[in-house]
């Protein structure tokens, strides 16, 4: 069975990697990745909803932005997400991104905080498809 | 294809990556034998990442001078390695975002006090609390400074001194840190609002990772010279602050990773992995860039200075310590890009060198080191891993030539953050510190798990390695008498 998302070995940081039937779900799975290693996500309550809308030329690109949008809303609204809807259009130019998360304002001791992630990097960046798996993957600073 | 790299033996701590292919100059390694059969290993256990590819795909880049270099407790990072030292021709060469990474100004600050360690035998355990209660760490903590984006951009400019003339701190303080907490040249319109939004609730937070605060007493003077222009003694009880520029230094590396992207593709510059992304130093993306690297380093001076002064208030509080008998040692950056003047085959020349997990280590007689300090050379601060020693280093002629002036930064990871938490247990981590007297406080049992000293390699073995190389000398070890971690 294939993991929805994983984390690979990587001696500084971490490099996350989501998984999906389709380039959505793998940019779902990666955002879940990235929300787990701060705080354990089945601890996170889907009460509030979170909107982003986003273009990148390419769609490894567009996972870097992705990423690092979430990363910094955040730290603007305190929200921390548990569960995504992704949507990805191609256009003339590049890729057209509209998402959603859900969770909730951090909320100590009852969340159990980890780490806190600094930034998406470009290292192990790849966005692709494998047979019928789309992967979606870069390593985040810690 | 497996990769290839070989490596000549200059030293015992010195090895040579030597030149091939694209690489404009050879690589240059300090480290000892297991730390460099631990980089083959990962280049014959083909791992994704490896130091030594990360060494040559650096000594590719254009303008690069003498040699891509690699300190003692090197290991693979992204773009440059951790540990990981770059010097460029002003002209011909390049800046590179991954020279520097998200955490621009990663540092240390030492703070020393008039206290012996057995003063704190009583009341360790409530200075503890005190300082978890004072400091704000781990996620989602917030700063009780809460500034304006006019401050805020005040700060980018000015740095420490910002926030000593709001009152954290004195005059006295700037004297002791690396260009005087006040990095000239920044710009704050080169940085996006967005960094400064995020920067809103995070200054005078110490953050998570491997981000600390110690108090420590002096174990061992190794250079008496040095310790007594520093001011150190053994049995002293001192304070290390490990973080950095929090997340403006997080959003300036974003945004700029962005822009250098494309700007590598503009000005065709030849680099072999996505992750070296740059631009001409003088290219108006590069200034603007480097502007923004200046703003973010004054804002982790601007960051470690308000901590400092909370720490100075806990110890106001349970030792009744007056808050100047708390006395800065150094405050020095461990993730920078500097414009430096260096000997190059017998002419000084202007060199941009970046420094990733590595210090400015000038040696005796530099102008940039505090008057105090410049017969020795100024401090360099080693972080250890918790629950084992950290160490004062000192620059030497030695690192002047061969090391654009660098030094070691810490321990250096041995193992992956996943590896660690499968093998530790935060409580196992804390009881073990416990049974060697050190108490731990800390936010995230995870974190403690992920920095398990285990998972670090032995700071004695770097600074070992470094002294033995001839770039740094030690000048006293440190152990820790408490731990907070984010």
């Amino acid at each position: 069975m294939i993991m929805p998302f994983e984390y690979l070995d990587h001696t500084a940081d971490v490099c996350l990697r989501g998984t999906g039937e389709t380039v959505e779900e793998a940019f779902c799975e990666a955002a879940r990745a990235l929300f787990n290693l701060m705080i354990d996500l089945e601890q996170i309550a889907p009460k509030r909803s979170q909107r982003v809308s986003l273009f990148a030329e390419r769609l490894e690109l567009l996972l870097v932005e992705w990423l690092s949008e979430l990363l910094v809303q955040k730290d603007l609204t305190d929200l921390f997400l548990s569960r995504f809807h992704v949507d990805i259009r191609q256009g003339k130019d590049g890729f057209h991104l509209e998402g959603e998360g859900w969770g909730e304002p951090l909320d100590p001791p009852r969340h159990r905080v980890k780490l806190e992630v600094k930034g998406v990097t470009y290292s192990g960046l790849h966005v692709a498809h494998k047979g019928k798996i789309w992967i979606a993957q870069c390593v985040v600073d810690i | 294809m497996s990769e290839e790299f070989t490596l000549k033996r200059i030293s015992q701590s010195e090895w040579l990556l030597e030149k091939s292919g694209e690489m404009r100059v050879p690589g240059r390694i300090f480290a000892d034998i297991q730390t460099i059969e631990q980089l083959q290993t990962d280049v014959a256990e083909k791992k994704e990442w490896n130091a030594l590819r990360q060494v040559r795909d650096v000594a590719c880049l254009p303008g690069i001078v003498t040699a891509a270099l690699a300190l003692p407790d090197v290991h693979p990072g992204y773009g440059f390695p951790i540990g990981g030292v770059g010097a460029f021709d002003l002209k011909e060469g390049v800046v590179v975002v991954g020279g520097v990474g998200f955490d621009i100004n990663c540092g240390v600050r030492l703070l020393a006090t008039p206290l012996h360690k057995e003063d704190l035998s009583d009341v360790l355990s409530e200075l503890a609390d005190d300082l978890y209660r004072t400091v704000p760490a781990g996620l989602g903590s917030e700063g009780k400074l809460r500034l304006t984006l006019d401050e805020i951009d005040q700060l980018l400019r000015e740095g420490a001194r910002y926030v000593v003339k709001r009152g954290y701190g004195v005059e006295e303080d700037l004297v002791h840190i690396e260009e005087e907490g006040q990095i000239p040249g920044a710009d704050p319109t080169v940085v996006s609002r967005l960094a400064k939004q995020r920067q809103f609730r995070q200054v005078g937070t110490l953050g998570s990772g491997n981000h600390y605060l110690e108090v420590q007493t002096v174990a061992r003077i190794i250079d008496p010279e040095a310790a007594a222009a520093y001011g150190l003694e053994e049995g002293q009880v001192v304070i290390s602050i490990h973080t950095g520029s929090r997340a403006l230094g997080h959003q300036i590396c974003q945004d700029y990773l962005k822009e250098m992207e494309q700007a590598s593709h503009r000005y065709q510059i030849p680099i072999r992995s996505k992750e070296l992304v740059c631009a001409p130093i003088l290219s108006d993306e590069g200034k603007r860039y480097l502007s923004a690297v200046a703003c973010g380093s004054n804002c982790a001076f601007a960051n470690r200075q308000v901590i400092a002064h909370l720490v100075r208030s806990s110890f106001a509080r349970i030792l009744s310590l007056a808050a100047e008998k708390v006395r800065t040692v150094y405050d020095i950056g461990h993730n920078n890009v500097k414009v430096e003047h260096h000997l190059v085959d017998g002419t000084t020349r202007e060199l941009l060198v970046h420094r990733k997990g590595s210090t400015r280590a000038f040696g005796p007689g530099r102008k940039e080191s505090p008057p105090a300090y410049r017969a020795v050379g100024h401090p360099t601060l080693v972080g250890g891993t918790m629950g084992t020693a950290s160490y004062v280093m000192r620059g030497t002629d030695l690192g002047m030539e061969k090391a654009f002036g660098s030094g070691i930064h810490g321990a250096g990871r041995a193992l992956s953050r996943r590896k660690a938490a499968k093998k530790y247990w935060g409580e196992d981590v804390k009881s073990a510190m416990a049974a060697d007297g050190i108490i731990l406080r800390a936010h995230s049992l995870r974190g403690v798990a992920e920095e398990a000293p285990g998972a670090y390699k032995d700071v004695e073995r770097v600074v070992h390695a470094a002294t033995d190389a001839g770039i740094n000398q030690p000048v006293a070890c440190l152990r820790p008498l408490l731990v907070i971690k984010g």
